[in-house]
């Protein structure tokens, strides 16, 4: 038995609503229909009134999943495609994110924000939020690159006080597949280390590690052992396992399918460069989508964003650094 | 369903009025004092913020007083109201004291902001009032979020409050809200005050409709219009109407409450551009006046008690504005830097807290 990324996401929440009056899902399709991408797929039949279909209405839906979490609820809310949560931002990062701040009370509220590109989906269908985010005060911001990761973070996500903003990479969804659901779980706050090596670090996160970890696999066999840093969540940032990452190799290349200015592969070197510089035998570089919005064709979307070669490329320059 | 209220205007209200029947007259006079107590208090606000005492604006609800009051007055203990910046009078009635108001205009530490959000941001959401942001059509839904919550956990009986300005109706959010609100058939009730004027743009550049009550009809909801906003008898009779309804199960209602803003957008605003023409028209008359000389025609109350009842405000709002003034500010140095409850997945790096 295998199960995908997508069909974890779908068991979270499933566990989430066994076992936890409080929680109910709330979204466009998300009821009867299960969601644009299945993600609730039998959930209303499971859990009757507790799947509810809105209207196309992000800012609505957020602002609603305030009050009920105010009231003691653990609303999710399925965004139903990560570019349209800039409908609700306001929301999200005036309402939500300051509401534990200004009056002391509690905003547990998960919004899924199914992200980043597929071919063929182009500029409003593909776009990577996070860092948009993570800029503001009182959100966490989860990036699960593993069937594992999307599992338990999305539901310790329903667990947290906190609003989380909750970044599932759509490629992921059919793609990445695991044995089973796990039975342990890491914290999140915590990067893991994907794939050890000696001679260099790439910090990346979401869809992102796959492609980095396709070409650790690629330079290993030229006797190059790279080391893979999956981030996890990027608000809060583990700081630390990237420093004694860089401790060990000596040289930093960060990766994000986020567009480059500012965002995350931003704020690494930036933390490394201030907490780690006598670490770096070398200038830290950066790698990431192309500054452009995300283009529709499959041709132009597998060159804008980062992809296994042109990691590979970006860590042989930073070797020759 | 739209309906305009038939309600006869203070001139001609003796004949149904609240000095014939004692609940009325008690409830009248009841809303008139939580009216003076607002008037009375912002008033002293305002002279604060002349004196250089008040940090940030001080955004007053004159001539709005009799709105407010009968939103709060129309709801229950258990029901959500979301005040926006001119309800001093329905705050103090839905329960707020006056000294957690004036603490928030003082910058105390003991007031429910702590100093970290100041005057009209003030709320206690987990006692029902919501603590409003300043992106108008925003509180409507979290409204309505309550709501949902409430009939999921299977409570009955309860309604929400939104109040809201004509600028407010104009905004994404109100159309989502509203809509929203409809389709779940939500015991919510939108006070919208109409006061001519959001900041300085005439409603004339604010909406294209007759009236926007109107717009209830567009969204399968009940509206009303309110004509005399200034009439605390119809304000009560309409808005407490409404709230009925909803609370009966008759769905989302939308009032529309026509009124002059009796003052600028903020004490810093002169509102130079208001014409003496509106403000002499029977939309500019006040209507804590208003309500003073009918009680004092149809004598609900002596001379003697209303000047007694002037007295006791200004002094509950000396004494508040004294207690608030000995209170400790925020001390930097002992604030706690973390905006999420969940301390262990806090990120300050690079802002000198790690």
């Amino acid at each position: 038995m295998s199960i995908t990324y997508l069909e974890a996401i779908r068991e979270a929440q499933a566990r989430a609503l066994a076992e936890d009056p409080r929680v109910y899902i709330y979204g466009q399709d998300v009821g009867a229909f299960g969601g644009a991408f299945k993600a609730t797929k039998n959930l209303a039949n499971e859990f009757p009134g507790r799947v509810l279909d809105s209207p196309i209405s992000e800012d609505a839906m957020v602002g609603s999943a305030i009050g009920a979490a105010i009231e003691g609820m653990r609303p999710i809310i399925e965004m139903q495609y990560a570019d349209f949560s800039t409908v609700g931002f306001n929301q999200i990062v005036n309402n939500a994110a300051t509401l534990y701040w200004r009056t002391e009370t509690k905003c547990p509220i998960v919004i899924r924000l199914p992200s980043g590109g597929t071919p063929g989906s182009g500029p409003f269908h593909s776009q990577s939020m996070e860092a948009l985010y993570a800029t503001y005060p009182g959100l966490i911001v989860m990036t699960p690159a593993t069937v594992e990761d999307a599992y338990s973070m999305l539901l310790e996500a329903v667990e947290i006080d906190d609003p989380v903003i909750f970044c599932e990479h759509k490629y992921l969804y059919n793609h990445l597949k695991a044995e089973a659901l796990p039975t342990e779980a890491m914290p999140t706050g915590k990067a893991r280390i994907a794939r050890a090596g000696r001679d260099a670090t790439v910090v990346t996160y979401s869809a992102m590690v796959h492609e980095a970890l396709a070409m650790a696999e690629e330079l290993a066999r030229e006797g190059t052992e790279v080391e893979i840093v999956d981030l996890r969540s990027i608000k809060p940032l583990d700081t630390d396992t990237v420093l004694a990452s860089v401790a060990r190799t000596g040289r930093l290349l960060t990766v994000g399918e986020a567009w480059p200015w500012g965002g995350v592969t931003a704020e690494v070197i930036a933390r490394v460069a201030c907490d780690g510089y006598n670490l770096l035998d070398a200038a830290p570089m950066r790698l990431n989508a192309k500054e452009t919005p995300v283009p529709f064709h499959p041709n132009l979307w597998g060159t804008h964003r980062p992809t296994a070669r042109t990691i590979a490329l970006a860590v042989k320059d930073l070797l020759r650094r | 369903m739209l309906q305009t209220a038939s309600r006869p205007g203070p001139d001609k209200l003796a004949a149904t009025a609240p000095g014939s029947d004692p609940m009325m007259r008690e409830r009248y006079l009841t809303a008139y004092r939580w009216m003076l107590l607002a008037r009375l208090s912002e008033e002293k606000y305002a002279n604060l913020y002349r004196a250089g005492k008040i940090y940030g604006g001080v955004f007053i609800g004159k001539g709005q007083e009799a709105i407010s009051v009968a939103t709060a007055m129309a709801l229950h203990k258990g029901d959500t109201f979301a005040p926006l910046i001119r309800d001093q009078a329905g705050r103090l009635a839905f329960g707020e004291s006056l000294l957690d108001s004036t603490r928030t205009y003082l910058g105390s530490k003991l007031g429910p902001m702590r100093g970290r959000d100041g005057n009209v941001h003030r709320g206690k959401p987990r006692e029902g009032c919501m603590a409003m942001i300043s992106h108008l059509g925003a509180m409507i839904s979290v409204v309505s979020g309550t709501l949902i919550a409430k009939r999921a956990k299977g409570e009955t009986g309860f309604i929400g409050a939104v109040s809201l300005g004509d600028g407010g109706t104009s905004t994404g959010a109100f159309h989502e809200a509203l809509n929203q609100a409809a389709v779940e058939k939500l015991p919510l009730v939108v006070v919208v005050t109409n006061n001519q004027y959001a900041y300085s743009t005439p409603i004339s550049s604010q909406y294209a409709c007759e009236n926007l009550a109107e717009r209830a009809v567009g969204y399968g909801i009940e509206g009303y219009t309110l004509d005399r906003g200034n009439d605390l008898a119809q304000c009560l009779d309409v808005i407490g109407n409404a709230a009925d309804r909803a609370r009966a199960g008759h769905g989302p209602q939308l009032v529309v409450a026509s009124i002059l803003r009796l003052g600028g957008h903020g004490e810093h605003d002169p509102a130079e551009y208001v014409s003496d023409e509106l403000k002499l028209s029977k939309t500019g008359a006040d209507c804590l006046r208003l309500a003073e000389q009918f009680i004092r025609d149809e004598s609900l109350a002596t001379a003697a008690e209303l000047d007694r009842w002037r007295a006791n405000a200004v002094q509950q709002i000396e004494e508040a504005v004294a207690t608030a003034q000995r209170e400790p500010k925020p001390d930097p140095d002992k604030e706690d830097w973390c905006a999420l409850s969940t301390r262990r997945l806090g990120d300050g790096y690079g802002a000198g807290c790690h």
